[in-house]
């Protein structure tokens, strides 16, 4: 893991400092309200329905079990004991008072962490594969290139007052789970045509009220570029994009307005004119920065572990954890896994002070000291022995966090919704409750396999609805929420927009709709298939005739 | 208006002139990218200056910078962030004479300005009167650490703090 070293920590404490400064000149009124917001904004505090809210950027999702203490401290000490894990890797705070934010930043600061750019029209929290480092089918961990846009992009004095936000995943993998397609630069590191690693550069992606798959700016982009190449990009979209409508301010309206062509001449120009050797790293602090991702020192273990089968056959329910929520490790003897947030009922990424702190203890007795949070939110224990899986199950089971239900249909992402958020149109956590428990019999959620359903409760998509399986949007029609369905969203390599499925649902039917359309999948289903396999097979109409024929 | 260097407020040796306004001899004067290019230079002024707006085109605006000896950037709000992307183009493309920044900017973003290649700032009375020269020199110091290479930070550079120590380690 990255590791600050004296400038990041000072710099993160007078970042902390400076906003403890305007937070006092706000009350002078030296600075008006309207002045004001972006600076919060740019350090995570929103006003949301009922109060604040801060959002600490957890960078590319990795952090250390001090931290996710801290986490917990936070909860407990400013806010009302828990937490919400978001889309982006990052953590909500619901209920702190503006007053205490300065001193959160400051016990954030202590263990290297901060709310910098989680919010407003800047550079935000870059986001990447939760499997990083460990996943088999990875051609470079991306993290190394993640830190070091993090720092980059940290209070970047042109790009700092964007026309609109601007998110940034990398990964490294050959299957995606950053979701790079939809943000508004991807990067995907691959091999060149003469084996050196680089990136592909993708553009325009992104979800809200017009989503779009991103575009491919740069096949081949040479590492040493990577920073110049962005800022290259960054300029043209400052300069060009749209400002007139907060609406179409996005990159991908640019580039759609644009053409990709135009767009691509436009940053292969103004990279022309750049002197790449005056903003780029010299290699030297890219590889500090890519050491302190060096693989552990693992064990040497044989790969086939006795001790995990025995307790498999003994234990069904350990057993269906293992299938369902075990991942393979490039290392012999060892496996990843997560811990779903997602029990039968709960609200979706919401975790307990106390759960917090057993995920830290199980963290560091069993994977080296280190956490990772999916964009799924669900947490990640990256380096696990294959033989303390077992204790790892039962001391997550003693805080409800074992779940044995990743990828299946109640591993639902959603927003915070009607409950919390003011922009929210419908709630989307009520929801995910009741569709939970309506799918809560386990054997049923493994009978169905893999299907995410993913639930945004107003246009602004952050539930990524559109890149749902089963895509859920909560509008408010006329004062009454009426739900939106779409079928066939992927955020992985094949990405694709869900299609709408016709009329939308009252608030009581949507658990209904969504069982009529697994029952559905379940009778059309070829031996084998997933859901979206079956919906690319056959298409809208079996579903829709299943949702609108008996009305 | 008020007009701040890294100094705090100062006098403006330079006048704005109306596009339908002679230029007082021996003046230093700022007049429009299209009075400009329209009229050309003002007779009888000691020194050209030009106001130009984010959405003028580049290659205009390049043009006015080989003649001018000042280049105002005019800022709709403080929210508008295109005029750091202008400033950061002149002084890539080698603009050398003084670089204002016009409009209702505040405290909070005059490191960013002159790490963008602004030498100056020129802001609306009322502002000035709610954000006073010690708030602006403070909120400039405010960082003194950066990461950005290639831009003018206050303070010090990270990475090239970093590369220092490395190379005093390996002396």
């Amino acid at each position: 893991m990255y590791r600050y070293d004296e400038f990041d920590a000072a710099f993160v404490a007078q970042r902390a400092a400076q906003f403890r400064e305007q937070v006092r000149r706000r009350l002078s009124g030296a600075l008006t309200e309207d002045e004001f917001r972006p600076l919060r904004l740019m350090n995570g505090v929103y006003l949301q329905l009922h109060a604040y809210m801060l959002r600490v950027a957890i960078p590319y999702g990795t952090l250390d079990a001090e931290q996710m203490r801290m986490l917990a401290h936070v909860a407990e000490k400013y806010d009302r004991g828990y937490g919400h894990f978001t889309t982006r890797q990052n953590i909500q705070f619901n209920w702190p008072q503006l007053k205490d934010i300065p001193d959160i930043l400051d016990d954030l600061a202590g263990v290297r962490m901060h709310a910098i750019q989680t919010s407003g029209n800047c550079i935000r929290n870059v986001t990447s594969d939760p499997l990083a480092g460990v996943a088999a089918d990875e051609i470079e961990d991306p993290r190394p290139t993640a830190e070091l846009i993090r720092q980059w992009s940290s209070l970047h004095p042109e790009f700092t007052f964007l026309g609109r936000k601007f998110k940034i995943a990398v990964t490294g993998a050959e299957n995606d789970r950053a979701a790079v397609a939809v943000h508004d630069v991807g990067l995907r590191i691959v091999r060149g045509p003469d084996g050196e690693i680089g990136y592909r550069v993708l553009v325009g992606g992104g979800l809200g009220r017009t989503p779009m798959i991103a575009k491919t700016l740069r096949e081949f982009l040479p590492r040493a570029h990577l920073l110049p190449y962005l800022e290259a990009t960054l300029r043209v979209y400052n300069l060009l994009g749209r400002r007139d409508n907060k609406y179409k301010a996005r990159i991908k309206i640019l580039v759609h307005e644009m053409g990709i062509d135009a767009f691509r001449a436009a940053v292969e120009d103004e990279f022309a004119r750049l002197d790449p050797e005056a903003s780029a790293p010299d290699p030297a602090e890219v590889a500090r920065i890519a050491a302190y991702f060096a693989p552990p020192a693992y064990p040497e273990l044989p790969d086939a572990c006795p001790a995990l089968e025995r307790a498999r056959r003994a234990h069904p329910e350990f057993d269906a954890w293992v299938r369902r929520n075990v991942h393979p490790h490039k290392v012999p003897g060892h496996a990843a896994a997560t811990i779903s947030l997602k029990p039968i009922g709960g609200a979706p990424g919401d975790a307990t002070a106390e759960q917090m702190r057993l995920m830290a203890d199980v963290a560091e007795r069993h994977s080296m000291g280190e956490l990772r949070i999916t964009h799924e939110q669900n947490v990640v224990l990256p380096h696990l022995r294959k033989d303390e899986l077992f204790q790892v199950w039962r001391m997550l089971a003693s805080q409800g966090l074992d779940a044995p239900n990743r990828g299946l249909v109640t591993d639902i992402i959603a927003c915070p919704g009607l409950d919390y958020c003011a922009l929210a149109t419908a709630r989307s956590i009520p929801v995910a409750q009741a569709i939970s428990r309506r799918f809560a019999d386990p054997a049923l959620q493994e009978r169905i396999g893999p299907l995410a359903i993913k639930i945004s409760g107003c246009i602004n998509a952050c539930g990524h609805h559109h890149v749902g399986h089963i895509g859920i949007l909560g509008l408010d029609k006329a004062g009454v929420e009426s739900y939106q369905i779409t079928l066939g969203g992927d955020p992985t390599d094949d990405a694709a927009l869900g299609e709408r499925t016709g009329p939308g649902f009252a608030f009581d039917q949507v658990p209904d709709v969504v069982e009529t359309l697994v029952r559905r999948y379940l009778e059309l289903r070829q031996p084998g298939e997933t859901f979206l396999q079956t919906y690319r097979r056959l298409g809208m109409t079996p579903f829709k005739e299943a949702l609108y024929a008996a009305a | 208006m008020p007009l701040l260097d890294d100094t705090g407020f100062v006098p403006d040796p330079w006048t704005r002139l109306a596009d339908d306004r002679p230029a007082p001899e021996g003046a230093r004067v700022i007049v429009s990218l299209a009075r400009l290019r329209e009229q050309g230079p003002p007779a009888g002024a000691a020194a050209l200056g030009v106001h130009v707006a984010p959405e003028d085109d580049p290659e205009a605006v390049a043009e006015a910078a080989a003649r001018a000896a000042l280049i105002s950037v005019g800022f709709s709000s403080f929210a508008d962030g295109r005029g750091f992307s202008v400033a950061r183009r002149l002084r890539a493309a080698g603009f050398a004479g003084e670089l204002r920044a016009f409009g209702p900017l505040i405290a909070d973003q005059f490191a960013a300005l002159r790490a963008c290649g602004f030498d100056a700032v020129e802001i609306p009375e009322a502002l000035a009167a709610r954000q006073d020269e010690a708030q602006w020199l403070a909120a400039a110091r405010s960082m003194t650490l950066g990461y950005q290479r290639g831009y003018a930070l206050p303070g010090r550079n990270i990475l090239e703090a970093r590369r220092a120590a490395r190379e005093e380690a390996a002396r």
